[in-house]
């Protein structure tokens, strides 16, 4: 018989409040009703009223979206053909330093990720001719590398973990290798490949420091609208639109979580009928 | 031509794709870019755009930005809050995650789907936003301070009491936000390594009359060495070189390191100074990467340290 973590339980306790008390104290005080952003003033909705009807908020939406889904699909390509690199071709010209080139950005601080390719693009621009400007392109350019490694690193583990027989299987019953990649590999790691969709297409959308380091005038992201407001200090609007984002978001990963509890528990259980069958 | 080029995609030409077309990428967006900041740190300043030259005497380089990192007490000081703030919020966050992640080993399987979801929703959300909801909690006239102001006037006597405690523009709120921000990146690696260990041993130890403590620093703790690093190492090297938190609640008087990169950058730009700071900041995180990538493969087996 076990004692109850009594003290463990507690610690945990306090941890999620320190979680969630500064989040739900936002989301209260976007119904604020006062302009001062921490005083209580009653009951308002002004605040939602206002952010929805501003257009500049909808446009840098938008273009945050446009980068997220751009930049998630490349570099999920990209990640994908990382990771089975890594988990499949034990022996190439170049392996090591591939090796580091998918961990580094992974550790590297994003500030100088942001200035190294900003000066890229710079340099680029004065002897190459392109990127004339910087806006959209530049930016997906840039979150394509810094998100494609984390594609890799859930592909990698995905591949690693899978059955090789398989592929090899049909490799033996003379598919080709492109064949075998689109009929076998791809759909066996499909959960993984989506996961790191997810994966890139939030750290995209979530992203500021290299945002605002690739970015030029006149190309405003959410993320950068609200980090110029938040810079001059607290205002109502943004606890409104914090309040969306976590209400979207919350949903957004518990029906994910639901959904692939799901299919998990689906996929256990032809596993087990499978070998029941053999039997 | 078609033919051949089909011929070669059917064969060898699958494996050159499939390595080839990341390897390029990366080398064109990420190897190039960091070796750029290399030979830029290594220039000096010119009044041409871009802001960076080479030239004069023998050996046409320049170690003007090294030089100035050792002697100019900015760049010193800038280094030393960066890491003492990093390795308080580390510390900070191993003591409150250790016990929660190993809380979360604990309760039963349905708490701990539902737990765990919730270690990871604000991982979810908007950095920016949680750094901000802060903010408005740390400000002088919220209910938070407000609430810690009565707290501390009640212990202090009346000479020493205070309207609101200053708590922005702080290495305190520095690193507050960063344990705030960074805990679920301590939690997760420590339960994926704490989830795998063998009960059994607990067990054997209880069994043989340690009492709960003990059989924790004797058996739990040296085996989740490897998830503590990786733990520690992954709060520890973002922490060091952030940005938008020191900028947002910091002390503008005495920035840290990734501020500072980006003042010289962006407002003195002073390419090369900048060059020369990032890849300072490099230099000192080359240990802590090191040892993240050696024990994480480590602490996701659950191995032995």
């Amino acid at each position: 018989m076990r004692r109850r973590p009594v003290f463990l339980i507690t610690v945990m306790c306090f941890g999620f409040a320190f979680f969630y008390i500064p989040i739900l104290s936002m989301m209260v005080y976007s119904f604020n009703g006062s302009r001062l952003a921490t005083v209580w003033g009653g009951f308002s909705t002004k605040w939602y009223v206002s952010l929805l009807s501003n257009k500049q908020v909808g446009a840098a939406l938008l273009l945050s979206l446009k980068i997220a889904v751009t930049s998630a699909t490349a570099a999920t390509i990209l990640g994908t053909m990382a990771g089975i690199t890594l988990a499949r071709f034990r022996r190439f010209k170049g392996r090591t330093l591939f090796s580091g080139l998918v961990t580094a950005p992974l550790i590297m601080p994003e500030v100088i990720t942001g200035i190294s390719s900003l000066m890229l693009f710079i340099l680029m621009a004065k002897f190459l001719g392109w990127p004339s400007a910087r806006g959209f392109t530049t930016v997906t350019l840039a979150h394509i590398t810094f998100s494609m490694v984390f594609v890799t690193t859930i592909i990698q583990s995905r591949m690693l973990q899978a059955d090789r027989a398989i592929e090899e299987a049909a490799m033996d019953l003379g598919s080709k290798p492109w064949a075998v990649l689109f009929d076998v590999t791809l759909p066996v790691i499909f959960p993984a490949i989506l996961s790191g969709w997810l994966l890139a297409f939030t750290i995209s959308l979530d992203d500021v420091v290299i945002t605002s380091f690739t970015t030029g005038p006149g190309n405003t992201t959410l993320p950068l609208l609200i980090w110029s407001k938040v810079k001059l200090g607290v205002t109502p609007d943004i606890n409104a639109l914090a309040t969306l984002t976590v209400l979207v978001v919350g949903c957004g990963v518990a029906l994910a979580g639901y959904l692939l509890n799901r299919s998990e528990k689906r996929r256990d259980a032809d596993a087990r009928l499978a070998y029941r069958d053999n039997d | 031509m078609r033919n051949r080029i089909a011929h070669w995609l059917q064969g060898r030409g699958f494996r050159d794709v499939i390595i080839g077309l990341p390897y390029v990428w990366l080398l064109l967006f990420f190897f190039i870019p960091f070796c750029l900041v290399l030979a830029i740190s290594f220039g000096s300043r010119t009044p041409t755009a871009p802001p960076f030259g080479y030239g004069g005497d023998h050996p046409w380089i320049s170690f003007v930005g090294y030089s100035r990192l050792l002697h100019d007490e900015l760049y010193i000081r800038a280094f030393l809050v960066s890491l003492s703030n990093a390795a308080t919020a580390t510390v900070l966050c191993l003591l409150l995650g250790y016990p929660m992640s190993l809380a979360l080993t604990r309760v039963s399987a349905s708490w701990r789907n539902i737990l765990l979801m919730l270690v990871i929703l604000p991982f979810w959300t908007s950095f920016l936003l949680r750094v901000y909801a802060w903010m408005g909690l740390m400000g002088k006239n919220s209910w938070f301070n407000g609430l810690l102001t009565d707290a501390y006037n009640l212990l202090t006597p009346a000479g020493w009491h205070l309207s609101s405690i200053p708590m922005m523009h702080s290495n305190f709120a520095v690193v507050l936000v960063m344990v705030y921000t960074y805990l679920p990146f301590m939690i997760l690696p420590l339960y994926a390594n704490l989830e795998r260990l063998d009960p059994v041993l607990d067990e054997a130890a209880m069994d043989l009359g340690s009492r709960p403590f003990r059989v924790f620093l004797d058996v739990t703790l040296p085996q989740s060495l490897p998830g503590i690093i990786a733990g520690a190492m992954l709060v520890f090297i973002p922490a060091a070189g952030e940005l938008v938190i020191p900028t947002l609640v910091g002390d503008a008087s005495s920035p840290m390191i990734g501020r500072v990169i980006a003042d010289e950058f962006s407002s003195a730009s002073d390419w090369p100074m900048a060059a020369s700071v990032a890849i300072a900041l490099l230099l000192l995180m080359v240990g802590p990467m090191m040892l993240y990538t050696h024990y994480q493969t480590k602490a996701e087996a659950g191995e032995e340290p």
